[in-house]
């Protein structure tokens, strides 16, 4: 595939994310960021952000597995992942957290382990685009690579 | 904005230091954003997980000109982490800033009162970061 080609399918893939609702404007903020002097910032990001929902969503799920919830405990957790998703603009994670938030200041367990649910729906989602994003990314820089050799 | 210009490697003025920013979040997301924003800004950033490493910092390092830092952090927040800076006769002109996702005017006016600079919304953009430019500790 071409490099033109490769960029087109990145453009409609992101594109896509935004009209779905994936990501918000939040995300054009960390594209513009990067730069030549830090080609790799989003990917750095995206990984970043990964890395530490899937840490919160494992001990999300152990805490709602209590049969006394620790909420205090719920929320903290809740109001990392909402506060990193609002800051990469993975939109529809930050709702399922703020539905989320909800359930948790009333205390409600079966309200938290659906929201917690969708909370996982939504990132699952997008996690997966984000990774045809990256390899979309990376194929791109390669190709760039290899033009200069 | 007053960022520092020149073609030295550190990208200050001939002569001049360039801005030294702590940046304090334990939010692995947060510092990489805040970084970069403040990076692309010219700004030399030292970026810390808590307020406990920022205060070690601050202990050795003494030409830091700005101090962002998130409000909710675990063992110590942020606003206790101002009031420390603000308590202290070495680091008390330094200004700090404060970063929340919550828009809680309780919260806001505390830090104001404590003697911060100013309080972001998070997710902070480059435009927060430019209406800092002119209030760094020379």
């Amino acid at each position: 595939m071409s490099l033109m080609a490769l960029r087109e399918q990145l453009n409609v893939l992101v594109n896509s994310m935004f009209l779905e609702g994936l990501l918000d404007q939040q995300f054009r903020q960390l594209q513009m960021l990067q730069d030549a002097s830090s080609p790799g910032f989003v990917a750095e990001v995206i990984t970043l952000f990964c890395e530490d929902s899937e840490r919160m969503l494992t001990e999300l799920t152990k805490l709602l597995d209590q049969a006394v919830v620790d909420y205090q405990k719920v929320d903290a957790y809740v109001h990392q992942l909402k506060g990193s998703s609002s800051s990469v603009g993975a939109q529809n994670v930050k709702l399922a957290c703020i539905q989320f938030k909800q359930f948790c200041e009333e205390n409600n367990k079966e309200g938290c382990l659906s929201a917690l649910n969708m909370v996982k729906h939504q990132y699952y989602s997008l996690r997966s685009k984000f990774d045809t994003m990256l390899q979309l990314e990376q194929r791109i820089q390669a190709y760039g690579s290899e033009q200069q050799n | 904005m007053s960022s520092p210009r020149g073609g030295d490697k550190e990208g200050g003025r001939d002569g001049e230091r360039q801005i030294h920013v702590l940046a304090v979040d334990d939010s692995s997301v947060d510092r990489a954003v805040i970084a970069k924003l403040l990076r692309s800004s010219k700004y030399r950033v030292t970026a810390v997980d808590s307020a406990k490493k920022a205060l070690e910092l601050l202990g050795t390092e003494p030409n830091v000109n700005m101090i962002i830092t998130d409000y909710s952090m675990p063992e110590m927040t942020g606003y206790e982490l101002l009031k420390r800076v603000k308590e202290s006769p070495t680091l008390r002109e330094i200004p700090v800033v404060i970063m929340s996702s919550e828009n809680d005017p309780d919260k806001i006016n505390r830090c104001l009162e404590e003697g911060a600079e100013d309080f972001l919304l998070k997710p902070v953009r480059p435009s927060d970061v430019s209406r800092l430019c002119g209030r760094m500790r020379s």
